[in-house]
């Protein structure tokens, strides 16, 4: 039973005040809010176990060692990987990311290569196929979106083909609320011989994720997202693929052997991991996935969906409003222009009744200038919101824009 | 509702309705676009000049109230200006914005104090003035 009164009590943050308003949180899509559980097990691992990890043979070390390695296997549970060899912590979903355009990139992709976006990647999925092309001489090509937001897939079959190398996809979009048919995507990437990478920043915190059933060979989410602390995120790569490219960082820990002119290096994901990781905030992605498990994903997705289906009504109400994205299958949130109104505009005063939303370009430029606005306002929902926080929403909107009315250019 | 009244005075709302010299200059001896790579707003700002003076001043580009009013007001102020002088005027109102000088009671640059008060928006009131800063050469 799916109680959101009871999953609110678990956030403490969700009781704060801004001036005398209750916070509504809706800025989700940026970062979660951490309930207690996940703030209990950093204080828990700093004040009884804390020591660093892999080395020491102190009964802290051990136990540190212990509580990181078995987060790692929580959250390999929790994506669906067949076991932790591929499982590599990092420091978000632009850190796993940038790794494999890095490691897998530079030593895989020659000139005449290509690497296939699509129109919709966040700056994390982007920027860094744009280093590893201007490295090799790869080039990048892009699928398209349609009207709708949705991935022109016809284009993305005449645009796969035998120079593609590498498939690069977000999951769920951050901006237009869309699933992107990743599994289809996958299809057609091995069938031309290319690998896939899913980025599951927006996926992996709201819709249940198996890594094993995506097809995908990369998956890169950031633990911040969903529940976790910052600092800590995930690649989950294959590890016949993983074992095959050079370090990314190097350092303590990925080393096996360490000679003045060459080294050998560490097993997987250890070969991944170099110097002092975030242990702390890698056991509190843990406490966070037990928690997303024991809710269970196909809940939470089903919450979201309805409560990003009464926004997307009743944000509909406002007259002239334009909202992003597809009708239908959306994630839980909504990305909007109001007439008359600056997103920013928006948004500050929106804080002023204590309601916390998103504006700008949400580092997904090339998207906004596709849809052709400079930035949107955006609001995003999890786990723990509520259908009175979308009025509270709806209703600052429209006051919002009595406000600016009188001043529409 | 009454916190954002002091934000967005009556000064800024009129100059965002009523943008004084919003628009492109043809012969433009100094033109320069300036993104806020925060939130995706640009403008372009353009100049002519008379000898040193600056004879006529334009801005262009899309943006939130804040921006394209601080905007307005600077294409006012800098016309017949020396370039040393809009230099200065440009470091005086930076200055201002991070509270390191006053701002001059009676002059309607005093409607973005407020601003001050939100450090994500100070930023889209230096926005113009930063732009013909790198116009005139500096960095």
């Amino acid at each position: 039973m799916y109680d959101v009164d009871e999953i609110r009590r678990e956030f403490p943050i969700l009781d704060r005040r801004i001036g005398d308003k209750r916070l509504v949180y809706l800025d989700n899509a940026a970062t979660s809010q951490k309930p207690r559980r996940v703030l209990d097990a950093l204080t828990k691992y700093y004040e009884r176990h804390n020591a660093n990890i892999h080395r020491g043979v102190h009964r802290l070390a051990e136990e540190a060692t212990a509580a990181y390695e078995e987060s790692r296997a929580k959250v390999a549970r929790f994506l669906g990987a067949p076991g932790t060899t591929g499982l590599v912590f990092t420091r978000g979903t632009t850190e796993s990311i940038n790794l494999v355009a890095y490691a897998w990139g530079r030593k895989n992709l020659r000139e005449g290569d290509e690497v296939l976006l699509t129109e919709v990647e966040h700056h994390s999925n982007l920027v860094p196929w744009q280093l590893a092309a201007q490295a090799t001489g790869a080039r990048l090509r892009f699928v398209p979106i349609r009207e709708d937001g949705t991935l022109d897939m016809e284009e993305a079959g005449r645009l796969i083909g035998p120079k593609t190398k590498l498939v690069g996809c977000i999951h769920a979009s951050n901006v237009l609320a869309t699933i992107n048919p990743v599994v289809k995507l996958a299809r057609m990437a091995r069938e031309a011989g290319a690998l896939m990478l899913v980025d599951g920043a927006q996926s992996a915190p709201h819709l249940p994720v198996d890594v094993e059933a995506l097809g995908c060979d990369f998956f890169a989410c950031s633990g911040h997202k969903m529940l976790g602390p910052t600092g800590v995120g995930v690649l989950w790569g294959r590890p016949e693929i993983l074992e095959e490219m050079d370090p990314f960082l190097g350092g303590g820990e990925m080393i096996r052997e360490v000679r003045l002119d060459h080294s050998t290096y560490n097993d997987l994901p250890y070969k991944f991991e170099a110097g002092t990781m975030n242990i702390a905030q890698a056991v509190g992605l843990g406490a966070a996935v037990d928690y997303l498990g024991e809710l269970g994903m196909e809940n939470v997705r089903e919450h979201e969906r309805r409560l990003g289906e009464y926004a997307y009504g009743r944000l509909s109400e406002l007259e002239g409003i334009e909202i992003y994205g597809p009708k239908e299958e959306r994630t839980g949130l909504v990305s909007f222009s109001l007439p008359d109104v600056h997103p920013h505009d928006l948004s500050q005063l929106l804080d002023e009744e204590g309601i916390a939303i998103r504006s700008g370009h949400h580092c997904a430029q090339p998207l906004m200038r596709r849809l052709g606005v400079p930035a949107t306002a955006r609001a995003s929902f999890y786990l723990y919101n509520v259908e009175e926080e979308v009025d509270r929403l709806v209703e600052a909107l429209a006051r919002a824009r009595e406000f600016f009315r009188p001043y529409a250019i | 509702m009454s916190m954002m009244r002091e934000l967005y005075t009556q000064v800024i709302l009129d100059h965002y309705q009523r943008p004084r010299n919003r628009g492109k200059l043809e012969d433009a001896e100094l033109e320069e676009h300036l993104l806020n790579p925060l939130c995706g707003d640009e403008v372009t700002v353009c100049a002519t000049f008379d000898g040193d003076k600056v004879a006529d001043v334009k801005f262009s580009g899309r943006g939130c109230s804040i921006s394209q009013a601080s905007a307005s007001m600077m294409t006012e102020r800098l016309v017949g200006k020396s370039r040393e002088e809009a230099r200065a005027q440009i470091e005086g109102f930076k200055a201002m914005m991070i509270g390191e000088r006053e701002f001059p009671e009676t002059d309607d640059l005093a409607a973005l104090k407020g601003v001050i008060r939100y450090p994500s928006r100070i930023k889209c009131a230096t926005l113009a003035w930063t732009a013909f800063q790198r116009g005139l050469g500096i960095r």
